[in-house]
């Protein structure tokens, strides 16, 4: 693998590991998930947001 | 839903959605350019092929690698930013996603290593097959997330259930074809290999300026100027098919791009114009300083008859009763009615008066169509940013009809041999690689901001569709996004020059 090869998968491995071990991690929780344990409770919730005036 | 969380939302998908951009479209075109490339040397047996192929396949992969997985980060938005939005789509969006993501994983990544790999490792035959397959590949990929697109622009093949909240695929084919999605997708993938005909048409113009590898150069810029042409082709008829089919479904946006704000019949195309920002849809102003009119095209191409009614955003908002166009206002009741017997059947339903709830899912049934706006208290929240629809089409229009110029010019001139000694159109060519991507960008600010202020046509509008975070929190991801792309996108551009000026081997 020539230099440039080298940087191309130093760059892809940097980019991979801030993006799935910082920012998913830490910034991208999935707010259905964290904020409900059971589909019926999101359904609840987006009928709640959908329709409230 | 506060104002600024949802302009702040907006804006961190456009930063993320603009800077991915960025990277499709050359994989897009390049991809096929290198097939071509490829297929040429397989035939010939001509080691010069071989070489020309290798070069741009270098340049390939320095894109696709500082590109990669860059649009996962809006599949981590849709689930923070855009939950309600994400919840409510339920798996149409979600089916294309997860093929898209096998395609692109399986198709591209098991070939690209062979494409990258194997050229003195497996046959001849067997590397082409790679490199087409990364080419198809790549472009179906798209096809997947442009199904998604093409749906929120004209939801088809689904059935909303008011228990979960969520649309359910009636139809996957009549998801799949969707003729705003076929339209989007052909028309997408034709820009891209535009783009990638103007990154080898451009780079090899460079080369000639410097007077460097010159055989190479013109050997690549032929293929890249044909393909370029043939391209361009594609993107006219893709575009007259996307025009037609959005005069049906998104007769607000075809408005807003013309800056048509009285329908008629025999209606005009503006080919250039200056709007007057003074015009709204209620004041009697002229929506033009100026504008060099084509007579009854816009007509021809809305509805393939020269003498057809064409609407204008006054006839949308505020209705025709000659052309059985309903107001704005005649929608937001019924989107209201939806909205209360959405809500009466859920409380209904939680009592369990199944026969009342049964009444009130009726009236929720035959208003569906249009309850988004019942979100709505003026029915001028129903017209998207005129201005920057209407540049935003024309620029790319006029743009796209200066890159066949050149590549008209590129192939003379290439054929004739005087190409050398044309350094305004070397030039030019040169410039050409950012307006590609200038032209690109634009058309992606028609297909979105002019479908503002829908998140899904008729049903679900932006505002409704952000989740409840503090604003704060989407500054901090947008800059983050900003500081991160940039660092990508810069290290792509040193890449890409310092291995263009080493040039090929």
């Amino acid at each position: 693998m020539g230099p440039v090869g080298r940087k191309l998968w130093l760059i892809v491995l940097i980019k991979l590991f801030i993006m799935f071990a910082i920012l998913w991690l830490f910034f991208f929780p999935d707010i259905m998930q964290e904020r409900f344990s059971t589909d019926s409770e999101r359904s609840e919730h987006i009928i709640n947001e959908i329709t409230k005036p | 839903m506060e104002e600024a969380l949802v302009d702040w939302s907006r804006a961190q998908f456009a930063l993320t959605v603009i800077y991915h951009w960025l990277f499709v479209p050359l994989t897009l075109g390049l991809s096929f350019i290198m097939a071509i490339m490829e297929s040429i040397y397989v035939k010939t047996g001509s080691l010069k092929w071989k070489k020309t192929t290798q070069f741009w396949m270098t340049l390939f992969g320095i894109n696709f690698a500082i590109g990669v997985a860059t649009g996962i980060i809006l599949e981590f938005e849709f689930g923070t930013n855009w939950s309600n939005y994400s919840w409510f789509v339920g798996d149409i969006f979600g089916a294309p996603l997860a093929i898209e993501g096998i395609m692109a994983f399986f198709l591209e990544s098991a070939f690209l290593a062979v494409m990258f790999f194997g050229w003195e490792k497996v046959s001849r035959k067997f590397h082409l097959t790679a490199t087409w397959l990364v080419a198809l590949g790549s472009n179906l990929s798209a096809l997947w997330i442009l199904v998604a697109n093409g749906w929120m622009q004209n939801p088809v093949g689904m059935h909303f259930n008011p228990e979960t909240a969520r649309n359910e695929m009636l139809n996957f084919w009549d998801v799949l074809l969707n003729p705003v999605a076929v339209d989007k997708f052909l028309h997408t993938i034709s820009s891209g290999y535009v783009i990638g005909s103007l990154f080898v048409v451009g780079i090899s113009s460079w080369y000639i300026l410097k007077n460097r590898h010159i055989a190479f150069a013109r050997r690549s810029m032929l293929i890249g100027a044909v393909f370029g042409i043939v391209a361009s082709f594609f993107i006219v008829l893709t575009g007259d098919s996307s025009g037609h089919h959005m005069a049906k479904t998104q007769p607000m946006k075809l408005a807003a791009m013309e800056g048509l704000y009285e329908g008629d019949e025999g209606a005009n195309l503006v080919a250039f114009g200056v709007l007057n920002p003074q015009k709204e849809v209620d004041n009697d102003a002229d929506a033009f300083y100026f504008r060099i009119s084509i007579p009854r095209l816009l007509s021809l191409l809305a509805e393939r008859d020269m003498d057809a009614f064409v609407p204008g955003m006054e006839d949308l908002v505020y209705g025709n009763s000659k052309y059985n166009i309903p107001s704005a206002e005649t929608k937001m009741k019924r989107g209201s009615l939806a909205l209360q017997s959405l809500k009466s059947f859920t409380r209904e339903k939680k009592a369990g008066n199944d026969t009342l709830a049964e009444a009130h899912l009726k009236t929720f049934r035959e208003n569906y169509e249009v309850m988004g706006y019942g979100y709505f208290e003026d029915p001028k929240e129903t017209i998207p940013p005129v201005g920057l629809t209407f540049y935003s089409f024309h620029f790319m229009v006029m743009l796209g009809f200066l890159f066949v110029l050149l590549f008209v010019l590129v192939i003379w001139s290439n054929m004739n041999e005087t190409i050398e000694k044309k350094r305004y159109l070397l030039r030019a060519a040169v410039w050409a690689i950012p307006l590609g991507y200038i032209a690109s960008i634009l058309g992606w600010v028609v297909s979105e901001v002019g479908r503002q202020p829908w998140t899904i046509q008729d049903l679900l509008p932006v505002g409704v569709s952000t989740s409840h975070l503090d604003v704060s929190n989407v500054q901090t991801t947008f800059w983050i996004f900003a500081v991160l792309f940039t660092i990508l996108l810069i290290a792509e551009i040193s890449i890409l020059t310092r291995q263009i000026k080493i040039g090929p081997k």
